[in-house]
């Protein structure tokens, strides 16, 4: 178990702002982290991987990472960590990229295996496109055998085809080792797909530690609901026409223009859809 | 032509190329702990010890070169080659150290961290991860830092005079010559000069472009 306890003074755009974190954490299980930008999130993965001071406690089976002045190095720590922006060494091939995290040639094959990196083994990072260099760096860092994974938006640069082909692979290597995960995400679906419960990170502070069926599903689950962007008011005679994009799909949605007035161009929106009409709601 | 060219006299130059690869050997290993503290520091000495590490570009050499032969008398060290050694860390520092720094500044933090996440010490980190990612900055560091010792000429006056075989580095050898109105092997010497240093900044030059070349994927 991963028994998380810490506060820390962050000193963001909107000035300062207190972290404050306290969590229990199941061996196994699949936490996505998520809440706007801002709200702290990185910075609490950069503190559990010991990048990043605090104050508070944080023990992983009851071994202690950080107690009071202890702290323990990130090189102690065995964990793994998938980067955004993938940090792979690229003065290394695939293959070395993943034996520099531990030198097991055949933990190695068979990462290089499940991720299907085989062919790409002897390659520089650079010659690699996104999706693989993603890849490479998750094989490197299942190669610490870690006891806690966490990983930043690790698929947030990527594109829909290859993002969803990756939840498959990290789903399998999730199952396969049971590393205990924390992963940041914005994407509901990726959300629901991969993690056991979500946590809602607000200003600094949880304000949800749930299931996923619970945060995205509201009350009303009967209804059809999407979330989407409002993209522009169009006023005609008799009413508004409200221009919404969800997903890849542009959707019209006819308001009259007193419920038109209510609402902003950019600003997130809910779509529900009785059995007879479709109503329109601020996020 | 050739019988000229076998005549002259080159031990200024060997002691030039002696002189500038210690400096260069001792300053790398110097610096290389310094350009790595100042890349990652947040501390608020950062500047001054930037600013001290920079004076030896602006500062007239006759300064430089006086406050060592001050020193250098101390310990029995002026007017020797040991002497020049120590000053050419001095004079030369900067050279080496700026360019370190801006290579250490322009590796990706994610990649340290990453290194670190592998369970790498530091030390490991800098030999196996940031220095072979920073070859063009690694490169210049050290040709510069060369070429910049082998052109040095105020301090050494300075401090070494020009003792043959001692201190009587190239640089110093022409300034004789000419002193002597012997134009022909001073226009020899300063030939010989422009074609090396030329030479040195090309090569540093084309590996740089071709380096720049792989970073962006194009071969």
């Amino acid at each position: 178990m991963i028994e998380i306890d810490i506060s820390k003074t962050l000193h963001g755009s909107s000035g300062v702002m207190p972290l404050r974190v306290e969590l229990n954490i199941e061996d196994g299980e699949f936490i996505a982290l998520t809440g706007a930008s801002g709200s702290g999130k990185t910075t609490l993965l950069r503190i559990l991987a010991g990048l990043e001071e605090a104050k508070g406690v944080i023990r992983v089976n009851n071994e202690p990472w950080l107690k009071e002045s202890y702290s323990l190095p990130p090189q102690k720590r065995q964990i793994g960590f998938v980067f955004q922006d993938y940090a792979l060494f690229d003065n290394m091939t695939v293959l070395e990229n993943l034996l520099f995290a531990n030198n097991d040639k055949a933990l190695a094959q068979h990462l290089l295996e499940i991720t299907e990196l085989l062919s790409l083994a002897s390659r520089t990072p650079k010659t690699l496109s996104g999706g693989q260099k993603q890849r490479v760096s998750l094989a490197r860092a299942f190669m610490r055998k870690p006891k806690l994974l966490l990983m930043d938006e690790p698929l947030s640069a990527l594109d829909p085809t290859i993002r969803s082909k990756l939840q498959d692979e990290i789903y399998k290597l999730h199952k396969e080792f049971q590393t205990t995960t924390i992963m940041v995400s914005h994407d509901p679906s990726e959300i629901f797909k991969l993690a056991d419960r979500v946590i809602l990170l607000k200003n600094g502070a949880i304000t949800n530690f749930t299931s996923p069926e619970k945060l995205y599903l509201k009350a009303n689950s009967n209804n059809l609901t999407l979330q989407g962007e409002l993209l522009k008011l169009t006023p005609t005679d008799a009413l508004t026409i409200a221009i919404v994009a969800i997903g890849k799909q542009i959707i019209k949605v006819p308001l009259s223009n007193r419920e038109a007035k209510n609402f902003k161009v950019g600003e997130t929106i809910t779509l529900h859809s009785n059995p007879f009409s479709i109503t329109i709601n601020r996020c | 032509m050739l019988e000229t060219l076998l005549s002259i006299d080159y031990t200024p130059f060997i002691l030039s190329f002696k002189l500038a690869a210690i400096t260069t050997l001792i300053l790398f290993f110097l610096c290389l702990p310094l350009a790595w503290y100042l890349s990652q520091t947040r501390s608020k000495i950062k500047p001054i010890i930037e600013a001290i590490s920079s004076l030896p570009i602006v500062l007239p050499p006759s300064v430089l070169g006086f406050y060592l032969l001050i020193a250098l008398s101390q310990i029995n060290l002026s007017f020797s080659f040991w002497g020049l050694v120590v000053g050419s860390i001095f004079y030369s520092l900067p050279f080496m150290v700026q360019p370190l720094q801006n290579g250490f500044e322009s590796i990706n933090r994610n990649i340290l961290e990453a290194s670190y996440i592998c369970g790498k010490s530091k030390l490991e980190t800098i030999f196996k991860v940031a220095l072979p990612n920073m070859k063009p900055a690694l490169l210049t560091a050290l040709i510069i830092t060369f070429a910049h010792t082998v052109g040095e000429f105020g301090v050494v006056l300075m401090i070494g005079g020009s003792i043959p075989n001692e201190t009587k580095v190239a640089s110093i050898a022409i300034y004789e010559l000419v002193e002597v109105m012997d134009y022909k092997n001073a226009h020899i010497y300063a030939a010989i000069m422009v074609v090396m240093s030329f030479l040195v900044l090309l090569s540093v030059y084309i590996f740089n472009h071709k380096e720049s070349f792989k970073f962006k994927g194009l071969h």
